[in-house]
């Protein structure tokens, strides 16, 4: 056993004993540091395997090109997968690089100490199992099994919250929720009964006019969306661009609303006013379907189009303009409740008005507007009953986040920091496929979560800032060379995907499926890891669904006729209950009065950037997937590193030019770790900068992504908090620029 | 405000940010080919005109030179080559359209004949050399009657051979720099002038000299002026062409090119000929030696600027 | 046969996957690429116009980097598409000092390489690897010599401008605008 270390220095350079172990893959040759690929005229489908994407969260289905000698060639889509229709994005193209990439894990590591310092060593699958095994049992008799957490953002998070309920916690999640699209699926939840999920349910295809605040699909590569978007523009579609920034959406929009950053709410709720007083709102299907019409009209008397003018910079004539297009288009129309949507703390309300827009132009429920997801039944198991946890992370927020529906990642963080408040703390986490670091907004905030556990397990295949911090690091193989779960996909067609292996796992790497097992055969509970092999166990699945294995590996998706005619339920305006307490879409959410919060949307003036400073805004590149990929071969190609878009003006004023490094320190005092190059560009306003999320890697291991461009997320360490679900507000940063790095600190 | 980027990343080996294909080979080889062309078309001429003993550095010792100086130049284009193994392909097709074929077969003519050529005139210039063999002395003697046969043919090949090093360039439209129809004859002048300076600089014969140095006056002055015409069309002419021009008009070539290549290489020396002709006295080798130094930079430039015009981005 | 490429800047959004596809299919050297993607934006704030093109090695009809091959290595193969025969090439760069569209490179193993507008799928009756993949259906691959098919019928319905025409070169891909 180790020696136990009372803090976690982030290991910057492992010390390995041994020499990494690299597998020479005679596919690509080294020579002089550039990666060859061999000279053979390419032969068409030679092999294939089915697989689905694990690059982002849309979860593409596709087939795995073999080569004439065996090895992976390329990825392409399959046909009949809604998510992409035989056509993956860049990502998922270049996921061969994922499997490639030299610098992935490749064995267990148990931080140790040598000589004052503190490194990795390497160690053995049991070793490793043991070591955190006896953690885990320590941490369940000192405090009790529900102070195990567990954060995924992997196909393998299943296996692991399987392992973890068996162990007596349900304290899961995913950073998806609370830094992500939480408010989206509150806010409508609140409104319609039912949430947007994950692929949204917008009928994108035949909208006749689509409105996005906010969202840059486009830069944004959710697949399916994408295409869809670009269906859209082709027929004629109305695109209505609400952005600060001039994003690919907006270059393609028929208007493009330049919005004053942090005033949505107020353009929302004036849209919401010239739709009712204009009486330009679907009034059968308002007067069918809603509940709080009166209540909202009278809401909204003041909120006329001149007052957001002053608030927005959005001339009145244009929010007219555009009301009327949207309500020309109506039914077919969306207002897209965006995806990340965690920007300044009253995020659940905005989503909320723009749910009110989408109920008030009758688009919920039929054609161009929001389509009514099928999704197939895939069966599991039978397993003893998990133990009942005595409490989960709400207990560490009493009265707080009421409407969350999932558990929430930053609260597990937050709950694992110790405060006088509590009597309990989470003391061991178990991190699966999420950079932490990166992810979760106030890294102060993150780390000194870290340094209070006993226990920190991080299972992932590259090196990340995590894993700096872990105690025990699991390589998993990547999504290529195993099998996982069914993918069991929501949409107008409800389909199940197959994943097989398209390799054999690298180095000395393990599925998740393998970890939880093992690890649960560590801990005694053999009894909810009934099969032996994954095949045994999808063999099984999909035999209880009337279907085979091996007639899954031959087509890869499998879609089920919906069982009934309702992908547009409310076309023809028939009877309808929704989920609310009303049974009827709620303009006055009932939900939220019940529990306190507000049950219509007002506007709330956020803090402006202070002289000399930018609002600090990021998005995403169609490139990569935030900090995942910044160091796949492929993609790396493709886009080295970030930049920090700057106006004109703002660059004559400071004397910046094109590709011109500088570090950004934010209104606290946090200085970039890294330097970041300039782009002069008219598409950026003058009171904000804008980044891509995800570059700026402090973990050297990383040899390509190393220190290349800037971390948003080192300076987002003003948090504002939704009150409704606990969102991590991140936009209300602000950051100005420096010639010069922070100035060496003596450790 | 216009921006154009490319945003893929793209960073291609050799083409970005400037194109960089041919770094010191191409030049080199254009200067010794220039070179080259320039002694073996004098030596063609007085032949021609019966002045062979009025110019014997011209006409009989120099040529000597020719066939080192092109295998210099050939290694040096061997090398620049990529796919080396393959370089026999070059003679195994004629591509009328690519000067890059025309050098191939040029070259191939002109380096056997400037070796007979030069053999041809072994006796005369280097008398106490001994050849040894009597059937090589048959054989060159029976060159004799063949001479100005080879003198016609070698002025063609020399002033092909002159004028095609920078045909090649102003042949690559793609290269707004490179693409004027003055480089060539440009290129050529240039040769016969570092050919005309290197005879001034070998010879003991004064007259020889004092004729040289005429010539070499007269063709910096048609260098100098084909100089100047060339940054007036690229002036007149289109965005690129003009974009290329400024490179040398505020550029970073700017300090180069006016003061190593038109300012030492050419207008000093001219001046110094001038000062030499009019009795005054002036180390002869300063002049030519700037004279040849201003020539190779002027090929370096050349190709270097060439590269770092484009047509976009 | 006169194969061609339409290319719509209005669907395409600059995701960059036609180099990846490429890549993978092509077996491109990491480092290098066939195909890119250029962002032209004009104006001020706010008053903004963008567009965005995937660019490649045009297989220009007079092509300048036939003509200056000294082999026979650049030369016009099936459909009038501009290919290398990588045994031929004795990598004297030529081809690339005259393409204006700097659509060249000199491959690892000494040949110049470049787009082939996948000619070994062609063959096949597949399209090309850009093509098949581009999520948003920017890319539409033909015989222009032929009027039924789609590439034929997009340049006559749509506004279209080709790169620097002024080059000479009569480039094969049409960007509808």
């Amino acid at each position: 056993m180790s020696k136990p270390v009372s803090r976690r220095d982030f290991i910057r350079l492992a010390g390995l004993g041994a020499a990494g172990l690299t597998v020479a893959s005679p596919f690509f040759d080294w020579k002089h540091g550039e990666i060859l690929a061999r000279d053979t005229m390419p032969g068409l489908y030679t092999k294939r395997t089915p697989t689905y994407c694990e690059v982002c969260f849309w979860m593409c289905a596709g087939w795995v090109h073999h080569n004439e000698d065996g090895e992976i060639w390329k990825i392409t889509g399959n046909e009949d997968d809604p998510h992409c229709n035989g056509r993956f994005c860049p990502r998922g193209t270049g996921g061969v690089g994922m499997y490639y990439d030299e610098d992935r894990l490749k064995t267990p590591l148990i931080r140790t100490e040598e000589r004052g310092k503190q490194v990795f060593r390497e160690a053995s699958w049991d070793e490793a199992y043991t070591y955190i095994a006896e953690k885990m049992n320590l941490i369940k008799e000192k405090w009790g099994p529900e102070c195990m957490a567990l954060f995924t953002h992997g196909s393998g998070g299943h296996y692991l919250g399987n392992l973890l309920r068996a162990f007596g916690s349900n304290n899961i999640a995913a950073p998806s929720y609370a830094q992500c699209r939480g408010p989206r699926e509150v806010g409508f939840i609140g409104t319609f009964g039912e949430g947007i999920d994950s692929p949204e349910r917008t009928d994108i295809r035949d909208t006749k006019c689509l409105v996005l605040i906010g969202s840059h699909i486009g830069e944004n590569m959710h697949n399916g969306q994408v295409q869809e978007f670009s269906d859209a523009v082709d027929k004629g579609a109305t695109i209505i661009t609400v952005d600060p920034r001039f994003s690919i959406a907006a270059g393609k929009s028929k208007y493009w609303l330049p919005i004053k950053p942090a005033t949505d709410m107020a353009l929302l709720l004036a849209w919401i006013h010239v739709l009712i007083y204009d009486e330009l709102y679907d009034q059968k299907y308002v007067e069918k379907y809603a509940y709080g019409f009166d209540e909202l009209k009278a809401h909204v008397k003041t909120f006329t189009p001149e007052w957001a003018y002053g608030i927005t910079t959005i001339h009145p004539h244009i929010i007219r303009e555009t009301a009327r297009e949207m309500a020309n288009a109506s039914p077919s129309v969306i207002v897209h409740p965006g995806r990340h949507v965690t920007w300044y703390g009253d995020d659940t309300q905005r989503e909320r008005a723009i749910a009110i827009l989408n109920a008030l132009l009758g688009s919920w429920g039929r054609r161009g507007g929001f389509y009514n997801p099928a999704k197939p039944s895939v069966p599991t198991h039978p397993h003893p009953p998990y133990p009942k946890p005595k409490r989960d992370w709400r207990y560490a927020f009493p009265d707080k986040y009421k409407l969350a529906g999932l558990a929430l990642a930053s609260g597990l963080c937050d709950a694992t920091v110790p405060g006088v408040s509590r009597d309990c703390n989470v003391r061991g986490w178990i991190v699966n496929g999420t950079n932490l670091i990166q992810t979760l907004p106030d890294q102060k905030n993150t780390l000194a979560a870290i340094q209070a556990l006993e226990l920190i397990v991080v299972i992932d295949t590259m090196p990340m800032e995590i894993t700096g911090y872990a105690d025990v690091i699991l390589p998993e193989c990547t999504y290529l060379e195993r099998y996982d779960d069914l993918r069991i996909s929501a949409h107008r067609e409800g389909s199940i995907a197959l994943r097989v292996p398209a390799a054999e796992k690298k180095y000395n790497t393990k599925s998740a499926w393998e970890m939880a097992r093992e690890l649960g055969m560590k801990l005694g509970l053999a009894d909810y890891f009934p099969f032996k092999t994954q095949e045994a166990e999808l063999d099984w699945q999909l035999k209880e669904m009337g279907l085979s294995l091996d007639e899954m590996r031959k087509i890869g998706v499998k879609k089920f006729p919906r069982p009934a005619d309702d992908l547009y339920p409310l076309e023809g305006l028939p009877d309808y209950e929704f989920y609310t307490n009303t049974g009827k879409i709620e303009l006055y959410a009932t939900q939220f009065e019940a529990e306190g919060y507000p049950a219509l949307p007002t506007y709330t003036a956020h803090e402006e950037p202070p002289y000399g400073f930018y609002r600090l805004i990021y998005g995403r590149a169609p490139m990569h997937t935030f900090s995942r990929t910044g160091n796949n071969p492929n993609l790396f190609d493709l886009m080295e590193e970030n930049v920090v878009w700057v106006n004109p003006k703002v660059a004559k004023e400071w004397g910046l030019r094109n590709d011109q490094p500088v570090w950004l320190e934010n209104q606290d005092g946090v200085i970039s770790s890294s330097s970041i190059k300039v782009r002069v560009t008219e598409r950026i306003r003058f009171d904000s900068v804008y980044m891509v999320h995800g570059f700026g890697h402090t973990n050297a291991k990383l040899s390509r992504a190393y220190g290349r461009g800037a971390s948003d997320s080192e300076l987002i360490t003003r948090v504002h908090i939704d009150p409704e679900m606990g969102g991590t507000g991140m936009r209300g940063n602000f950051v100005t620029f420096r010639l010069e790095g922070a100035p060496e600190v003596q450790s | 405000m216009v921006e154009e980027l490319i945003t893929s990343g793209r960073l291609t080996p050799e083409v970005d940010p400037i194109l960089h294909i041919w770094g010191w080979e191409i030049p080199l080889y254009l200067f010794l080919g220039g070179f080259a062309a320039g002694i073996l078309f004098f030596s063609a001429l007085f032949t021609l005109q019966n002045k062979e003993n009025r110019y014997p550095m011209a006409v009989k010792i120099l040529p000597f030179a020719v066939p080192v100086l092109l295998a210099i130049g050939l290694g040096a284009l061997f090398l620049d080559l990529s796919h080396k193994f393959y370089f026999w392909q070059l003679y195994t097709n004629i591509r009328w359209e690519s000067p890059m074929s025309w050098g191939a077969w040029t070259l191939l003519l002109v380096t056997p004949l400037s070796i007979v050529w030069a053999a041809s005139w072994l006796e005369e210039a280097f008398p106490k050399f001994d050849l040894r063999y009597n059937w090589l002395k048959e054989i060159l003697s029976d060159l004799k009657p063949y001479r100005k046969h080879m003198a016609w043919a070698l002025i063609i090949l020399a002033v092909i051979l002159g004028m095609y090093t920078g045909i090649l360039l102003s042949a690559f439209n793609a290269r707004p720099f490179w693409n004027s129809a003055i480089m060539g004859p440009l290129f050529l002048t240039s040769g016969l002038s570092t050919a005309a300076a290197s005879v001034t600089l070998l010879t003991r014969n004064h007259e020889e000299r004092s004729d040289f140095t005429k010539i070499d006056l007269l063709l910096i002055a048609i260098e100098l002026f084909f100089i100047i015409h060339m940054f007036m069309g690229f002036l007149a002419s289109t965005q690129v062409h003009v974009q290329a021009a400024e490179l040398f008009l505020g550029g970073r070539f700017t300090v180069p090119f006016w003061v190593w290549v038109v300012g030492i290489g050419l207008t000093i020396p001219a001046i110094l000929e001038i000062l030499e002709l009019r009795k005054h006295h002036v180390p002869i080798f300063v002049s030519a030696v700037l004279v040849i130094a201003g020539s190779v930079m002027l090929r370096f430039i050349v190709v270097e600027a060439g590269q770092a015009s484009r047509w976009l981005y | 046969m006169r194969y061609a490429m339409a290319i719509d800047t209005k669907r395409c959004v600059g995701c960059s996957d036609c180099v990846v596809a490429c890549q993978t299919e092509n077996k491109v050297p990491i480092g290098f690429c066939r195909d890119w993607i250029v962002e032209t934006t004009t104006g001020t704030y706010p008053q903004l116009q963008m567009e965005i093109r995937s660019e490649r090695c045009n297989h220009c009809t007079d092509a300048p980097c036939v003509r200056a091959c000294p082999t026979k290595a650049s030369h016009y193969g099936a459909g009038g598409i501009v290919t290398v025969d990588h045994e031929e090439c004795i990598g004297c760069k030529a081809c690339i000092a005259s393409c204006p569209y700097d659509a060249r490179y000199v491959h690892p193993e000494g040949y110049v390489d470049k787009c082939t507008f996948c000619i070994h799928r062609v063959e096949q009756g597949e399209h090309p690897a850009c093509v098949a993949v581009c999520p948003t259906h920017a890319m539409t691959f033909g015989d222009m010599d032929d009027p039924m098919s789609d590439i034929f019928k997009l340049v006559s319905r749509r506004k279209w401008k080709t790169l620097i025409p002024e080059a000479g070169t009569r480039p094969n891909i049409y960007y509808l605008i």
